[in-house]
């Protein structure tokens, strides 16, 4: 870890009381779902972070991480920031408390520039933002169904469609095509190859 | 007296100024937008999620084919998160072809931002002579991977082969003599590296050509000055990167602040606007192709210079040689286990943003450890530009709302994605 890197974990220890773990040069911070909004806003305005500029924000799934059974919540959101001021990044993830019902409180008073990333992120994981003034979806089609980018939505999706020549419009019928994997996944067991 | 009430028009999904498949709700009150709504989502192709169920090789592809005029830039980011998880160093040749290629696609895709406004606004000549130089560079794509568009040609690890020792040359025609072929092929009889040095040498002279067309025109003026200003305080907060930012006077370039490959080695200037309307961001595009003319120019004379390694020699990411495969029992296992199970990328979480053409690129991974991404996330610049539509376009006439469109700069395949 470079100096500029222990200056900023350090300043983050001592501002939001949580330390931030280092891989690959990057810090991540975990905050709780009920201090999310607290600790971006302090990220945003105190003078030794100053983190203006939200470059992302995506949901994440973590159902069947590692193909091991899960400990702690399933869905969360990933912020990526940046301070123009000091030059440093910083990505800050915070886990929805409610499998069920995953729900966050919005950061789009902010960082307006959040709005389309949080319906992204509404869109595909069902992520619910609470004070986001305009919660629509955004990629998927009019009228869709379910939340795709969670895990146990299948790659193939529910209903295909087509036109119909008889009835004139655009119907919307099961899938008939079969998931096939060409290459399985696997995650190797530990040790591999090292013995 | 009638009734006067606000208007609602659909622009797109089907429109050549919608640059793509843009449903834009315009609301208008007279020839005044007064709300937009940008649909977007009618090109989604959930590249993130195919990502999930392909290996980390087979995925790479996929990123030419999101920005479709800016291909490399896009490789680049997915290929240097790769590269972070896995702890590979890059060979240094490796690294100046990459920034060479990246300031070639800077080029085309500001060739063709430019033209596209232009066409937009009704100026249909700089549009034409622009393409004509994006042939030349397209070539260059061509020659290196054999694709005018969807490359491939950054691998992890490094670059799929070397720069090839000959330009491909037009072939004799029945539409063409002797002599005009002679003409077509007199700066393709080199390397590849004579022929992007020979266009690095008349490409500020075609800068030139299509800022005679533009910058003092007067009609050009009328229609981008003072449309669509954005304060740097508004840029900032609306997430914006790249000419955008730097458009309303924001001094912001990862390939200075953040430097990335060689580019702290390279001599440029960055190119900053000031009043932050469609008219400074014209400016400032056109500003970067003579500095990645410049870049370019620095990276033929080191490539010349410097013969090496284009890939690592590190197998568990990149093949092996044909030759050692054939002859070594554990270069075929690392060859059989490659192109069977792909590359296993440690478990942990990386982020890696290029500076594109169009602003900040980045891509983030999550790996579990498996030969798939766990997560794959596209950060494009363009899906934060266009989400700004409704604040910018507001209070400007209907045909202002297509010149902002143009000047954010968007490709649909890397806002929907």
């Amino acid at each position: 870890m470079n100096s500029k890197l222990q200056r900023l974990s350090e300043t983050l220890e001592r501002v939001l009381g949580v330390k931030p773990v280092a891989h690959v040069g990057e810090l991540t911070v975990e905050v709780a779902a009920g201090r999310y909004l607290e600790a971006a806003r302090t990220l945003r305005d105190h003078p030794e972070l100053r983190f203006e500029q939200l470059i992302d924000l995506c949901g994440v799934d973590y159902l069947t991480y590692g193909d091991r059974p899960r400990e702690g919540a399933r869905f969360a959101a990933v912020l990526h920031l940046v301070s123009l001021t000091h030059n440093w990044r910083l990505r800050l993830r915070a886990f929805c408390a409610d499998d069920e019902f995953p729900l966050l409180p919005s950061v789009v008073e902010l960082w307006p520039g959040v709005n389309w990333f949080e319906r992204e992120a509404f869109d595909l994981f069902g992520i619910v933002f609470e004070g986001h003034p305009d919660l629509r979806r955004i990629l998927t089609d009019y009228g869709f169904v379910g939340h795709p980018f969670r895990k146990d939505f299948p790659i193939s999706g529910y209903v295909e469609m087509r036109y119909d020549p008889e009835q004139r419009r655009v119907v919307y019928e099961p899938v008939t095509i079969e998931p096939r994997e060409v290459t399985p996944r696997v995650v190797r067991e530990e040790q591999y190859g090292t013995e | 007296m009638a009734e006067i009430r606000n208007y609602t028009v659909n622009l797109g999904p089907q429109h050549p100024a919608a640059h793509g498949v843009l449903r834009l709700v315009l609301e208008l009150d007279g020839e005044v937008v007064q709300r937009a709504d940008p649909h977007i989502g009618l090109l989604h192709r959930a590249t993130e999620k195919l990502a999930e169920s392909r290996t980390w090789i087979q995925s790479l592809p996929y990123m030419d084919r999101l920005d479709y005029i800016s291909m490399m830039c896009s490789e680049h980011a997915y290929c240097m998160a790769m590269e972070k998880l896995c702890g590979i160093e890059v060979p240094i040749r490796a690294q100046y072809i990459r920034v060479m290629f990246d300031e070639i696609t800077r080029i085309l895709n500001h060739i063709f931002g430019v033209a596209t406004l232009g066409l937009d606004l009704g100026a249909m000549t700089v549009f034409l002579y622009g393409f004509r130089e994006r042939e030349d560079l397209l070539d260059c794509y061509e020659a290196v991977s054999g694709a005018r568009m969807h490359a491939a040609y950054y691998r992890p690890g490094g670059v799929y082969r070397d720069l090839p020792d000959r330009m491909p040359q037009y072939e004799a025609q029945h539409t063409r003599n002797a002599r005009a072929l002679a003409a077509m092929n007199a700066n393709r009889q080199g390397s590849l590296l004579d022929f992007i040095d020979d266009f690095t040498t008349r490409f500020p002279k075609c800068v030139d050509d299509y800022e005679t067309l533009l910058t003092e025109n007067r009609i050009w003026k009328q229609r981008t000055v003072g449309v669509g200003v954005v304060s740097p305080e508004q840029a900032i907060g609306r997430g914006f990167t790249g000419p955008m930012l730097r458009g309303s006077g924001v001094e912001w370039d990862l390939r200075r602040k953040q430097p990335y490959e060689v580019y702290d080695r390279l001599d440029f200037d960055v190119v900053v606007g000031v009043n932050g309307d469609t008219y400074d961001r014209y400016l400032v595009r056109m500003d970067e192709m003579r500095q990645s003319n410049r870049i370019i120019k620095q990276c033929v004379d080191w490539l010349r210079a410097n013969p090496g390694p284009v890939m690592t020699d590190n197998h568990k990411v990149a093949p092996p040689t044909r030759v050692d495969m054939k002859a070594n029992m554990e270069e075929l296992i690392h060859h059989f286990k490659l192109f069977t199970e792909g590359i296993h990328v440690p478990e942990g979480e990386a982020y890696a943003g290029v500076e594109g053409p169009k602003g900040e690129f980045g891509v983030y991974f999550i790996s579990d450890g498996a030969n798939k991404p766990y997560r794959m996330k596209l950060r494009s610049p363009a899906f934060t530009h266009l989400s700004a539509m409704d604040e910018l376009a507001r209070g400007h006439m209907l045909a202002d709302a297509v010149a902002i469109i143009s000047t954010l700069d968007i490709v649909f395949g890397e806002i929907d994605r």
